[in-house]
């Protein structure tokens, strides 16, 4: 239990860190409202909007009457069209929720089985294949392999779509050039995973007892071996949003990640505030649950050994 | 992490990464062969550029490259939008890239080890500190952070080399912390305390050379790393900015023509391609030869 506080405690510390930080930095950058309205206007109205957006107040104020906003839910209103910055970042959240699942799926899909079959035939000629597949598959700039696959896909052969969300077909490019990268990654964290699993005394064990090699490796090697691969993934996570930002660029793929791109062009500070702090949120998050999973499925962790290497 | 507790220390230094040189397969040997000249790039773009980079020549707009029918000589990878030499965009592009990724990767590199040894030695309230630091730093998407940073701070290379900076410095401090402690109660470690040395005097001279092939891994996987931040930042056209360029910079330019004129972005995109692919096979080469318990 006493874990679990020390845990909660420091997301709570990294939650705070991250607002405040993302606070003083976006303010450091000069007057919002100097900044946003046009050069022309005058004294009275940027007044107003200076009023209007709480910007008059010392710094101090601002941030105090952030939080007490932020504990009520209220992540200010977009300097650009009034809107509840929440509720524009919400809108936008299945799309990227979508995206980015769909580009994990690929990733799981390809490359746990990737992983296993070089594990498997390790040092063959197969597994030096898959691994150097891998090699070009995270080397790849996700942007690159975007512009490549719409050159091909929508400029060549005329098959898919090149930018948008209204259907399947507008899925299958920008899902593809999220998960390449990740399906790598998940490749090779699976060889070298499963690699250590099939030394392990239980997999001797199991075959004396006379398992099949399927059987062992369904039962006993996989979910050993996936432990570890579940817990990078959720350590990706900001990774995947990072990439997303990118990936729904060059496809116009109308999620958070536009959005931000979008907020950021016309500064609009309420929304790209808003974005930060649901991103970090997220991966505190996520990396929250990875660590309480992984302590709940390896006691060694709790000891605190953990934090030596990657 | 560095194996047992051994009562000799091991070589170290030149002699014995020279020692472990021979015997290269040829796709490591081909990745070392592109990443020199990249580097070569790096220091004598102008000197190699057939044009001035940015030089306009409105009468040779989009000019295709080498293989393809109406190509020139003058322009062996051809021209862009406004008649500029694409080969001596690509030469000098790549040197800002490069550029700011080596002092990006060094100075997060020199920050991260430096915590971390601060870390490990002072321990208490400086390592929980640091280590709060290090997930804080863990726990913020650092791409979206530098994105909005930059584009609220305007076109400033001093923020954009922090930011470069800052990001993956908790890679290092992690590994040096965690390597510092294992290494201090080693053998070697005890037997110059024992003979009295300082404490910096121990990191330094002989802590710091036996934990140096996990770090020089951890720097080949972060190089490509920081250099698809660099690329992707400018691609989104933050970062470089004309009249300044840089590979992704050059991407993104090129992403407008994909139809009329597709190399203006795919050679950019294969320079960073490679570039990145050179580093990742260098270093799962350097870690496999360095580090054999951190196979895989």
């Amino acid at each position: 239990m006493r874990w679990i506080t020390i845990k909660t405690l420091r997301a709570a510390l990294t939650m705070w860190l991250v607002v405040t930080f993302v606070f003083f930095v976006l303010r450091a950058t000069g007057d919002p409202a100097a900044i946003l309205l046009p050069d022309d206007i005058d004294q009275a109205t940027l007044e107003f909007y200076r009023e209007k957006w709480g910007l008059t107040a010392p710094l101090w104020e601002q941030y105090v009457s952030y939080w007490k906003a932020l504990f009520h839910g209220d992540f200010g209103i977009s300097f650009r069209n009034n809107m509840d910055a929440f509720q524009l970042v919400w809108e936008r959240v299945p799309k990227t929720a979508l995206l980015g699942g769909t580009a994990l799926l690929i990733a799981l899909v390809i490359g746990m089985p990737l992983g296993i079959l070089a594990a498997l035939y390790k040092d063959s000629w197969l597994d030096r294949v898959i691994m150097t597949t891998a090699v070009f598959g995270f080397s790849m700039p996700n942007f690159f392999l975007g512009i490549l696959l719409i050159l091909i896909f929508s400029l060549q052969l005329r098959m898919l779509p090149s930018s948008g969300s209204g259907t399947a077909a507008h899925l299958i490019m920008p899902a593809l050039t999220l998960g390449t990268g990740f399906a790598a990654q998940i490749a090779r964290y699976t060889r070298s995973s499963m690699i250590e699993v099939l030394i392990r005394p239980y997999m001797r064990t199991a075959r004396s007892k006379g398992a099949g090699p399927m059987r062992r490796l369904a039962q006993h090697a996989l979910p050993n071996a996936s432990v570890p691969v579940v817990t990078i993934l959720g350590f990706k996570v900001g990774e995947l949003l990072g990439w997303a930002v990118v990936t729904e660029t060059v496809f116009a793929w109308p999620g958070i990640g536009r959005l931000l791109t979008h907020s950021v062009a016309v500064r609009d500070l309420a929304v790209v505030q808003c974005i930060m702090i649901i991103l970090a949120l997220t991966m505190v998050f996520s990396n929250m649950i990875v660590d309480l999973i992984y302590g709940r499925l390896d006691p060694r962790v709790r000891v605190g050994a953990g934090t030596a290497s990657k | 992490m560095t194996a047992l507790p051994d009562a000799a220390p091991r070589p170290t230094g030149p002699s014995r990464v020279l020692g472990k040189l021979s015997h290269v397969p040829v796709m490591v040997l081909a990745a070392m062969v592109f990443l020199i000249a990249m580097l070569g790039v790096t220091f004598f773009a102008q000197v190699i550029q057939p044009y001035d980079f940015d030089y306009i020549d409105l009468m040779n707009r989009m000019k295709p490259p080498a293989p393809l029918a109406g190509f020139t000589w003058a322009h062996p990878l051809g021209t862009d939008t406004l008649g500029r030499d694409l080969l001596s965009r690509l030469l000098v592009g790549a040197q800002t890239s490069m550029a700011l990724s080596l002092l990006g990767t060094v100075l997060g590199a020199v920050i991260g080890i430096a915590l971390g040894f601060l870390a490990a030695h002072k321990g208490r309230l400086w390592d929980e500190v640091i280590m709060a630091l290090v997930d804080f730093q863990a726990a913020m998407p650092w791409f979206i952070v530098a994105l909005a940073v930059l584009a609220f701070m305007g076109n400033s290379m001093v923020v954009f080399l922090a930011l470069m900076a800052l990001f993956g410095w908790e890679g290092y401090a992690r590994i040096t912390r965690g390597l510092v402690i294992a290494a201090r109660e080693q053998g070697y470690a005890l037997a110059v305390r024992g003979l009295g040395a300082k404490p910096r005097w121990i990191y330094i001279r002989h802590v710091l050379p036996n934990i140096a092939g996990p770090l020089l891994v951890q720097l080949t996987i972060n190089f490509p790393n920081t250099i698809l931040f660099e690329t992707s930042l400018s691609f989104l056209g933050l970062g470089i900015r004309p009249p300044m360029t840089s590979l992704g910079q050059m991407l993104g330019e090129g992403r407008d023509y994909l139809i009329s004129a597709w190399w203006l972005a795919v050679v950019p995109g294969a320079v960073i391609f490679f570039t990145t692919l050179s580093m990742s096979i260098l270093g799962d080469w350097l870690r496999a030869k360095l580090d054999p318990s951190l196979e895989g």
